[in-house]
């Protein structure tokens, strides 16, 4: 919840909420979940005809925003999306998005089309970059790509790729004969095989994808291999923003209707929220809300504006809104009393998101010791 | 209560005025300026120790002397009281310009931040030429006289007593905790001048000198050995009614003003701090030269603590500046300075529980006489909950929050509405 919207953001963002409450309003997020999760194709077909996978793309390419900021616009959609438990490969797609930019931008092979098919929302992409029992080491990989003439030779299993099910492209970070590099790999490429795992998400997908021996061209590559330390790192503080934006926006609204909750729930003659012990605990979270909405803002503008410091603040943006959004929901469940750790209730839909984003790109205790390599220590 | 409902806030208008000096352009005038003028600061002198030297007093109204002579003190002052009549950004780019010099920071709170804030609000403009101006040029230093023994926080259920006698008023009672007073020259005192009205509606506040033989002062020595508290006993202390401020019994909306002004500088979010403490020594050891200084910097369980604090403190900083735009534009409520307030106890006090961790077996003794990171670690450590209780307790904030921000119902007050003297008081 930036103060300092433009009159183009927040019309964007009213924009973006009113379609999310109409497509998808928690009944329907609940409906999908009970028919396996995943999301509705026309769902993102229609959010990407909104502009939901070409804020990242440059305007020469058939992307942009209106209000030329385009990755803060992302970040508001992120945060309605956490508002709602949206399912949707918002994150991953946009994410890959910005590897396939900063690999053209840096002078690596053509990958127009795939921007293009991404952008239009008939095409899913998402980043592979973790794997089996690995922590978030992406410049790490056991995953090998081998030169073999023109082509390369991947093999390699990925695992916690998120919409993975629906993805037609991977980016895969893998180990080469001199580095690390990226490649796009088709979904349907022979020896890549797909197999969904359980999720702690409400809606969305991870699954674990195998390559085997799957052969693509040089022309896959995703920039050069000497960039790729940046493209990772740009499309790292891309997820890890949208991550934080998203857990923003779940406890935001968490926030509102547990507040809601205490003026109406009565104990004892009066409502909880006339209890000190209660208002106090009400004030600490709103406190450390205010505090989210103050380090996401800011991280997103960093990253918006490539600032220089931008690694650093998308680190204590996700240490901070990683530790405290979990804390804040769990303490909302807890002004519920028992119908807080019911199915029924909304509560746990809006943790499943929280941890799941929490978790994954880097776990607070990630990166509060990133922070301390960026601080010189 | 909004924003834009209180005293002052149409000079947020006068900072977007487009008729100012650029912020680069007084950046630059600044920058040739403080090397002209200004001392650099000494490697060999130990700054923002725990205890204020007495020396430092003398130095600091030189230096605001200084500031003022060259056009540099009070910048987001109007001018017509020797401020600058700039914006907060202004003073954001001269505090970062100056941090290499020796600064009156001894004069930020609460004279300038605090009693002069209320003073352009409230005060008459007499009493604005003469301590507005005051505090800007450094010919005056300004404190706060607001709790008593009987309590802080319930501070409109104050004791001292002032009592009309033609022009004059006549002061009687108990001040306590009030710091820095021993260096000041004038105080803004809140005092019951009704005792038939409710608690809120029989209260003043008047300006009173610190110093007069009326006035009985002594210093506190708090647990880490200082002596910034002071306590003042009034036996009919004489002041001119001219020194009223605001209204007689209204002393209340005035005191509120005071306590927005505090709630912002405790907080951290002042436009009227001019300089901040020097990165080094004293006690503001950083959580990373604690860690080098014990040698637990490549222990990665200690990186990432480091690492916390850090984001924590840059946390801090946003926040202070969200709120700062939030309650410029009129989107939160005044009190909205309660969550900057609750936040920098939280968060100071934070450091210092992952200091005193880090620092660990080597906290607590220390060469006779020595000093450096690891001595000041445990002392400062002891004046832990003074963060949480000065500028108004972690308490209070959260009632605020939850009652001004959140609009949940108020406590319960067994004062509401009873003739002061009527109220039950503790022993
Ligand atoms: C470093 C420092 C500097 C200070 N400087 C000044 C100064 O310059 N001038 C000045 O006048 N004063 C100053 N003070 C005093 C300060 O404002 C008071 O200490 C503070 O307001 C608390 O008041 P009290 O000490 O009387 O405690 P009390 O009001 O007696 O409170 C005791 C405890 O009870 C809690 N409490 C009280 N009422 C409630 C309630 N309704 N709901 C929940 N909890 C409650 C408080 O939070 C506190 O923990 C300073 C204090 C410190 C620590």
């Amino acid at each position: 919840m930036d103060l300092e919207l433009s009159e183009d953001q927040k019309l964007f963002r009213n924009t973006t909420a009113k379609f999310l409450d109409n497509e998808l309003p928690v009944e329907k997020v609940r409906a999908i979940n009970k028919e396996g999760g995943g999301f509705p194709a026309e769902f993102w077909t229609q959010g990407a005809e909104l502009g939901w996978a070409a804020l990242l793309v440059p305007e020469e390419l058939g992307g942009g925003s209106i209000s030329g900021n385009g990755f803060q616009d992302l970040a508001i959609v992120a945060e309605e999306f956490g508002r709602l438990v949206s399912p949707g490969p918002l994150l991953p797609v946009n994410t890959v998005i910005a590897g396939l930019v900063e690999g053209a931008a840096i002078g690596g092979p053509d990958h127009t089309e795939t921007i293009e098919g991404l952008m239009s929302g008939e095409l899913i992409g998402t980043w592979a970059a973790y794997e089996p029992k690995g922590h978030w080491d992406p410049l790490n990989p056991s995953t090998t790509a081998t030169k073999n003439g023109d082509n390369y030779v991947i093999t390699g299993v990925k695992d916690r790729v998120e919409a993975g099910d629906a993805a037609g492209v991977f980016l895969v970070t893998a180990k080469t004969a001199s580095g690390v590099a990226l490649f796009l790999v088709p979904a349907d490429a022979a020896g890549v095989s797909v197999e969904l795992v359980d999720s702690l998400d409400f809606v969305r997908h991870h699954a674990t994808v195998t390559f085997s021996d799957v052969t693509v061209s040089a022309d896959a590559m995703v920039g050069t291999e000497s960039a790729t330390a940046d493209i990772v790192e740009r499309m790292l503080q891309v997820v890890v923003a949208l991550q934080c934006a998203e857990m923003n926006g779940a406890i935001n609204r968490v926030f509102e209707f547990t507040v809601q909750w205490a003026f109406d729930r009565y104990s004892f003659g009066r409502p909880l929220a006339s209890y000190q012990a209660l208002k106090h605990r009400f004030s600490d979270m709103r406190t450390w809300i205010e505090c989210c909405n103050a380090t996401a803002d800011e991280a997103v503008k960093a990253v918006n504006n490539r600032a220089e410091n931008s690694a650093r603040l998308v680190s204590v943006a996700k240490a901070y809104i990683g530790t405290k959004s979990v804390q804040i929901i769990q303490d909302c469940v807890q002004m519920h009393g028992g119908l807080g750790v019911t199915w029924e209730h909304d509560c746990h839909l809006y943790l499943r998101r929280a941890t799941t984003d929490r978790q994954l790109f880097g776990t607070p205790a990630d990166h509060k010791r990133r922070i301390a390599d960026l601080i010189g220590l | 209560m909004l924003v834009t409902n209180i005293p002052g806030h149409d000079r947020v208008g006068e900072f977007m005025s487009d008729q100012l000096e650029s912020v680069e352009d007084f950046r630059i005038r600044a920058r040739a300026w403080l090397s002209e003028n200004m001392p650099k600061l000494d490697p060999a002198k130990e700054y923002n120790t725990n205890r204020v030297a007495d020396r430092e007093w003398v130095e600091h109204r030189a230096l605001q002397k200084k500031l003022f002579a060259g056009g540099f003190a009070g910048i987001c002052f109007p001018k017509e009281y020797g401020g600058q009549g700039l914006s907060p950004a202004h003073q954001a780019a001269f505090t970062e310009e100056s941090v290499s010099y020796e600064m009156p920071l001894r004069l930020n709170v609460p004279s300038l931040s605090i009693c002069s804030g209320m003073l352009l609000d409230m005060g008459s403009e007499e009493q604005k030429q003469t301590y507005l101006r005051g505090a800007i040029s450094g010919e005056m230093i300004l404190c706060q006289f607001l709790s008593e023994p009987s309590g802080g926080s319930d501070l409109a259920g104050l004791l001292t007593r002032a009592q009309r006698d033609g022009d004059t008023y006549i002061i009687n009672g108990q001040k306590c905790w009030s710091t820095f007073a021993y260096a000041a020259d004038f105080a803004t005192c809140l005092v019951r001048t009704d005792w038939d009205a409710p608690k809120h509606r029989g209260l003043s506040m008047i300006i009173v000198p610190v110093h007069d033989d009326a006035t009985h002062l002594q210093r506190v020595r708090m647990v880490d050995g200082s002596e910034e508290f002071c306590e003042e006993f009034f036996t009919d202390l004489v002041v001119p009614a001219g020194n009223l401020v605001g209204t007689e019994n209204d002393g209340w909306t005035v005191g509120q003003r005071q306590l927005f002004y505090e709630r912002q500088a405790v907080g951290g979010g002042s436009p009227y701090v001019s300089g901040q403490p020097p990165t080094r020594g004293g006690s503001s050891a950083t959580v990373e030269e604690v860690a080098r200084a014990v040698g637990k910097d490549k222990d990665p369980a200690t990186r990432e603590i480091v690492g916390w604090q850090s984001a924590l403190d840059t946390v801090n900083h946003q926040l202070i500046k969200r709120i700062t735009v939030g309650m410029a534009s009129g989107e939160y409520p005044a009190m909205a300075s309660s969550m900057m307030r609750l936040a920098h106890a939280e968060i100071p006090q934070h450091k210092m529980d992952v200091m005193l961790d880090i620092a660990g077996d080597e906290a607590v003794t220390s060469v006779v006489g020595g000093d450096g990171y690891l001595r000041s670690v445990g002392v400062q450590f002891l004046m832990r909950q003074g963060a949480s209780l000065g500028g108004g307790s972690s308490e209070m904030s959260r009632n605020m929050i939850s009652e001004r921000v959140l609009m949940m119902p108020r406590e319960m007050a067994a004062d509401r509405d009873v003739p002061f003297r009527e109220v039950r008081r503790g022993r």
